[in-house]
């Protein structure tokens, strides 16, 4: 639909032709494409969300066992908001509902990898398959991630003394009109539409200038077969992009349509979502040093694995 | 009235009480507002999403910027 309406407008009502038409009219069909998918996607997890909150899934994980709090904090990390300034009351009231460490921490890892923002990117421009596979992964990394930091006895590692609470929360759902869940959905999805709009625009059309003039040998060489490291040096390269999800993958997209092997593009998006720098710094304040390296080491490899398996794979 | 607004400073908090300091202008009542940055605090309240609103030692809402006529609401109730 928007491939016919872009083309309609570009060659017809603007009555453009040659290279620029062409390069004008991918810039606004996948524009368009994106920000449409943006805004479904978006409203849709914030529908489903109005439901649930992150007390409800505190309440929900409190006494659960090992392997069911695991997968269940990934699972919820899908469909909660996370917002990196609210990571510490976050983090201090799941250890204070006595929630393992190794559990809070699968929750913090999946939170924001599979933010709504990097799936509705994701399923605009590689489609549901990969998509899929980036979830699958990213869930598999924040069970055996958090996993992995619940064996080493960290909790030492927290630098305020959290009061266990006592007796069990309840956990119940948010109660709410479906008219007030679909006002909330909406004011939402408006809100992060306005703040990331214009990166999508920049990534596209950055994208598209690369399409039209980076040679595919260039790319090749340094992200494809070519270059054993590519997968760790996407990964540090991820680190401090993660503000600007919506903006990097139109670019990563580009690069792999040029030859950048499509592991490596996946642990590239997994990198600028999950390890986040000002995370890392706001996490500081409660936690120590030694528990935030491990916990980027163990996340980082995972990550990494992740990338060299699928180079191999596909 | 008291009115807390519980956040340790992200941007979201900082739009809240704003709305609540336009919010009471609007309702003509005397209220108290304070913004809470104390984690400890804000965990007594069992608030783990921010910013947290608070009347009156009641927890009405979490993890979100209400708007001017949602707080009206909430300090006419």
């Amino acid at each position: 639909m928007w491939y016919e309406l872009s083309k309609e407008f570009t060659y017809v009502t603007l009555g453009l032709e040659g290279k620029f038409a062409d390069a004008l009219h991918f810039f606004i069909y996948d524009t368009a494409k994106i920000w449409f998918l943006l805004i479904t996607i978006i409203f849709a997890v914030s529908f489903l969300r109005s439901w649930v909150n992150t007390e409800y899934v505190r309440a929900h994980l409190q006494g659960k066992s090992s392997l069911y709090g695991h997968v269940g904090a990934s699972l919820f990390g899908i469909i909660t908001p996370f917002c990196s300034c609210s990571a510490i009351p976050l983090f201090l009231g799941f250890i204070q509902a006595r929630i393992p460490l190794g559990v809070t921490f699968s929750y913090l890892i999946s939170a924001p990898m599979n933010n709504e923002i990097a799936i509705a990117m994701l399923f605009g421009i590689f489609g549901w398959k990969v998509t899929s596979i980036y979830i699958i992964l990213g869930l598999s990394v924040a069970i055996l991630g958090g996993w992995l930091i619940g064996k080493m006895n960290l909790e030492k590692e927290i630098l305020l003394d959290v009061k266990p609470m006592e007796g069990e929360l309840s956990a119940s759902l948010v109660k709410l009109t479906f008219k007030e869940r679909t006002k909330e959905a909406w004011s939402y999805t408006a809100d992060i539409f306005k703040k990331i709009y214009i990166y999508v625009m920049i990534g596209v059309g950055v994208g598209a200038w690369i399409h039209g003039y980076i040679p595919t040998d260039f790319i090749a060489s340094y992200t494809g077969e070519g270059n054993p490291f590519a997968v760790i040096i996407a990964v540090l390269m991820g680190i401090p992009m993660y503000s600007n999800a919506a903006g990097v993958m139109p670019l990563v997209e580009v690069l792999t349509s040029k030859g950048m092997l499509l592991g490596t593009a996946l642990s590239f998006m997994m990198a600028v979502t999950a390890l986040s720098l000002p995370e890392a710094l706001i996490l500081k304040k409660i936690i120590s040093l030694k528990l935030i390296g491990i916990f980027f080491a163990i996340v980082g490899s995972g990550i990494i694995a992740i990338g060299y398996l699928f180079n191999i794979i596909l | 009235m008291k009115i807390e607004v519980l956040g340790t400073g992200c941007a979201k908090c900082i739009s809240l009480e704003k709305v609540v300091k336009e919010a009471v202008a609007k309702s003509g009542k005397f209220a108290q507002i304070e913004k809470v940055d104390d984690i400890m605090k804000i965990m007594e309240y069992q608030v783990i999403s921010t910013p947290g609103l608070v009347i009156d030692g009641k927890v009405v809402s979490t993890g979100k910027v209400l708007s001017v006529d949602e707080v009206l609401a909430l300090i006419r109730e």
